[in-house]
């Protein structure tokens, strides 16, 4: 029986900058950021209120993981906004749309009454999109 | 967006929370805060802890702490830590700190020392098997260029 995830990644543009958006802007917590030789690093954060999913931020890099023409291809298509990565749960939408936005995160979508309740769409600096909701 | 109650009143609220979060080292005086943000005293800390769940003397202690436990991660004396993050007293940061994470800031510290010490010298036991082998991260290697 599966109990629980622990690790999900999210495919980025660049290591550094992407933890500037998720531990600055967000106010995720790092949880991992482990040097692992030859200018790689293994960097993983986590929402205050979830310190046991681990979002290992995944630099998109030509290696073992994307091979050739893959990794570029695989940037662009981030880049463009291919990817939704899921859902982000929050206390208070109005209240987190506005602090989000003072800090410089880009929303595709202002908090808008949908059948299902308020959500609103953001974008990371790498261009990955996620949606964002209120505690029901 | 437009049909959502109150938008005004958020960024108020909200104005004021980030004032906190980025002076939180300073003696913050909430009566000010309140004024700032055009409210009376008493509907500020309602309103506050309406949207966070928190006064907003509960959500500056929460920030200090959290400050403090990213300043533990070095060696930093613990008074010095103390004083960076806003508080004026070492036994009443300790005692507070205390609660917040049942364990001494020195104690903390020591944890997150050792924890570090451990990442740098066998990062692999923090990496999922699966992403190491993907990455090419292998117990081959040996990471010698971090030593």
């Amino acid at each position: 029986m599966i109990t629980k995830m622990n690790h999900v990644s999210i495919f980025v543009l660049n290591q550094d900058s992407a933890y500037d958006f998720y531990v600055n802007k967000l106010g995720f917590k790092v949880h991992t950021d482990a040097p692992m030789g030859s200018g790689m690093r293994w960097l993983t954060v986590c929402s205050p209120e979830q310190p046991t999913l681990e979002i290992s931020l995944m630099p998109i890099e030509e290696g073992m993981m994307f091979k050739g023409e893959a990794a570029k291809q695989m940037r662009e298509m981030v880049r463009q906004g291919t990817f939704g990565f899921g859902v982000f749960e929050c206390d208070n939408l109005l209240a987190t749309y506005e602090e989000l936005k003072s800090k410089g995160v880009v929303f595709k979508k202002p908090p808008t009454k949908e059948f299902y309740g308020y959500a609103a769409l953001f974008a990371d600096d790498s261009g990955n999109w996620f949606s964002l909701s209120e505690k029901q | 967006m437009e049909d959502y109650p109150k938008v005004y009143l958020y960024r108020r609220i909200v104005q004021a929370k980030l004032y906190i979060d980025k002076n939180y080292a300073e003696n913050i005086d909430v009566s000010h805060i309140s004024d700032e943000a055009s409210f009376s005293k008493f509907h500020f800390i309602r309103q506050f802890r309406k949207i966070y769940g928190k006064t907003p003397h509960q959500h500056l202690t929460s920030i200090r702490m959290e400050q403090a436990k990213l300043l533990l991660q070095s060696p930093m004396p613990i008074a010095e830590v103390c004083f960076s993050v806003g508080f004026e007293s070492v036994s009443s940061f300790t005692g507070l700190f205390k609660r917040y994470m049942h364990l001494t800031p020195f104690a903390y510290q020591q944890r997150q020392i050792r924890r570090q010490h451990e990442i740098n010298s066998a990062p692999l036991k923090f990496v999922p098997g699966c992403f190491a082998e993907q990455k090419g991260w292998t117990k081959k290697s040996n990471f010698q260029e971090l030593l």
